[in-house]
């Protein structure tokens, strides 16, 4: 199982999901409503790690982290 | 880099990073001063951080800075920050005006679009995104429909 986070103003609870690959995530969150929509702006880390590459592999553990537009200071 | 919750002691942390570096030698310090501005009714802004990758983030402009020379630093609130009251602040340390110059320019320009941190109005006590003037980060979109082979 892979966990997906949201963060910041994104009201999602985290979710648990088979995955082996960000494509797979990609699929799963296209199909969820409230999400859907949020895909587009935002940005991608795998355990922490920015990543912009779809084909990036998931292993059991893994956690994915989506990151809505950012505005600090 | 160091976050604090709610509105920064601007003059200690800038008197504090002074003194740290009374010895180092640099010619230069130029500080930045992120202070919120009064507009729309706003009674403050409040803040989400995602800590792990900030701090990535933060760390490969150290390690940039030091390929010049230089030093950064900076300080970020949490939660809510009312008016009028300081919410970042950076500074750049180096050598030589030159370097610092650039440095902060670019520094802060880079925070405000890739620091993974969230910007909400305050009004009437709510939060409310402020998704108008957030930007997606480096790398956005993969997941959309438009990532599709």
């Amino acid at each position: 199982m892979v966990k997906i986070e949201f963060l910041g103003p994104i009201s999602q609870e985290p979710l648990k999901i088979e995955a082996s690959s960000l494509e797979d995530v990609a699929k799963t969150l296209q199909d969820i409503e409230e999400i859907s929509n949020w895909l587009d702006k935002c940005a991608v880390a795998v355990n922490d790690e920015m990543t912009n590459d779809l084909s990036t592999k998931l292993k059991d553990g893994d956690r994915v982290s989506i990151l809505p537009p950012v505005c600090g200071g | 880099m160091e976050l604090y919750q709610g509105s920064l002691d601007v003059k200690e942390i800038f008197g504090r990073w002074l003194d740290e570096e009374s010895s180092s030698n640099y010619g230069a310090y130029i500080p930045f001063v992120g202070t919120i501005r009064a507009e729309d009714g706003i009674e403050a802004l409040s803040f989400d951080i995602y800590e792990p990758i900030l701090q990535s983030w933060f760390d490969s402009w150290v390690g940039r800075a030091k390929s010049k020379g230089a030093k950064v630093k900076m300080a970020h609130a949490i939660g809510d920050v009312p008016i009028h009251t300081s919410s970042y602040i950076s500074a750049v340390f180096s050598p030589k005006r030159r370097v610092a110059l650039e440095l902060i320019d670019e520094f802060v320009e880079d925070f405000k679009a890739n620091a993974p941190i969230w910007k909400y109005d305050v009004i009437d006590g709510r939060r409310v995104y402020a998704e108008d003037r957030s930007t997606p980060m480096s790398g956005s979109g993969i997941l959309g429909k438009k990532g599709d082979k």
